[in-house]
């Protein structure tokens, strides 16, 4: 008797969301075909040939700029006005990029002894924060005992003279 | 057509000879190879690609010529100019088109509420909004008077369309554009001298550097505006570029050692 009630289901109350979280698989596909009849009845297309677009090589440019490399358009000389020398330089680097790299070589403004020097203390100062407390006083203390000790007089308080 | 078909050269030959409008240069056939680098990524898909430059059109499998002048070649790897090598006309001009991205020398015409009009020597004014200018917002307004000189850069120039015009780049600075000075020398070239004196290691440009000092703006709508510290020398400055279109590089000299010796 169940059995009679659930075929007697219309579809389009089957079709509903809420309803189709219980039905069987075979129902589901049936389903989804007619719906998908009914989709490719009331679509209408062209019976044309697919058109094939071809991948173009060619890029049209109408601007002259990129073809011959040409310079800004503002230029300046002999100082008359440095804003737009500044920017001569800046905005024609991309043809003089090599030249500017040969500049950075030949006068660098640290030299290379300096740097290492300098690193070694940085080096020296950055791995002191990551020591213990502990490891921090030893270290500490050795630089002391080679230092020949100087004062090893702890900072406490002094009472003001009446 | 046909006929222009039937004469119609491999574009190779023909680099550095007169075409005429009308002329179809083909180009060699796109080996399959190329088509098969196309499918190894974006960055293999570049190679082979062609620009077609001014004075160009593609058509078919070959390029069509639309106006005279002499074919130019420059092979790949330049900078920007596709890495397929570029074909372009080099021809002479004095009737400026705007061009996207090209700079030009204009005048302010019409201030009109928003947007100024600017003559830039093309078949129609461009615009150029007040908001286009490095600082400007609506409050803050640019100090921008009829007949002032305008050094920008075209945004929008298409067919039929009105040019716009902006004096800030894509992030906002000025970059050297905007409004150029009240003095100053504005005089009128060919588009093809303006191209000569901006090509990258130009003498007539080293060689007028080295004179005395000068500020100098070239738009490449054939514009060039000069200054120097006198009248004078602002003058002898328009008046050999002027002059030194047709001139051989042995006139040229000659005339800069008579400029020297004042």
């Amino acid at each position: 008797m169940a059995g009679e009630v659930k075929t007697k289901l219309s579809k389009n109350l089957l079709r509903m969301k809420f309803m189709q979280r219980g039905l069987d698989s075979e129902t589901k596909k049936q389903l989804e075909e007619e719906e998908k009849k009914i989709i490719s009845e009331e679509h209408w297309y062209l019976d044309l040939p697919e058109l094939k677009e071809k991948e173009s090589f060619i890029i049209e440019e109408r601007s002259f700029m990129p073809c011959e490399d040409l310079l800004y358009g503002r230029m300046s000389f002999k100082g008359f006005n440095p804003e737009v020398e500044k920017l001569m330089i800046q905005m024609n680097s991309r043809y003089k990029k090599e030249e500017i790299e040969a500049d950075d070589t030949a006068e660098a403004d640290v030299s290379d002894e300096e740097m290492a020097r300098r690193y070694e203390t940085l080096v020296r100062t950055i791995g002191k924060k990551f020591l213990k407390k502990r490891d921090q006083r030893v270290l500490q203390g050795e630089d002391e005992n080679s230092n020949m000790r100087p004062s090893k007089a702890k900072k406490m308080f002094l009472k003001p003279q009446d | 057509m046909a006929a222009a078909e039937a004469g119609a050269l491999p574009a190779e030959q023909r680099v550095g000879q007169v075409v005429l409008p009308g002329d179809v240069l083909l180009l060699p056939a796109h080996p399959e190879a190329d088509g098969e680098r196309l499918w190894l990524g974006p960055g293999a898909a570049l190679p082979g690609r062609l620009v077609c430059g001014p004075g160009l059109r593609s058509c078919g499998a070959g390029l069509l010529v639309t106006k005279c002048g002499l074919l130019r070649h420059r092979q790949a790897g330049g900078a920007g100019g596709g890495s397929g090598g570029a074909y372009w006309v080099d021809s002479q001009q004095k009737r400026y088109v705007p061009v996207k991205g090209d700079h030009v020398i204009g005048i302010v015409t019409i201030k009109a509420g928003d947007i100024f009009k600017v003559d830039v020597g093309g078949s129609e004014q461009a615009s150029l909004s007040y908001l286009a200018f490095e600082g400007a917002t609506k409050r803050n307004r640019p100090n921008v008077q009829v007949g002032d000189l305008i050094y920008g850069q075209f945004i929008v120039a298409n067919k039929d369309m009105e040019p716009e015009m902006v004096c800030i780049d894509s992030s906002g600075r000025a970059n050297g554009m905007g409004v150029i000075g009240h003095e100053g020398l504005l005089f009128k070239v060919s588009l093809g001298l303006i191209r000569k004196l901006l090509a990258p290691n130009c003498e007539i440009i080293q060689e007028l550097g080295q004179l005395y000092p000068f500020e100098i703006v070239f738009g490449m709508n054939g514009r060039i505006w000069v200054k120097a510290k006198t009248i004078q020398q602002t003058l002898i400055v328009a008046n050999i570029l002027e002059a030194c279109e047709h001139m051989t590089a042995e006139q040229r000299t000659q005339a800069f050692a008579k400029l020297s010796e004042r």
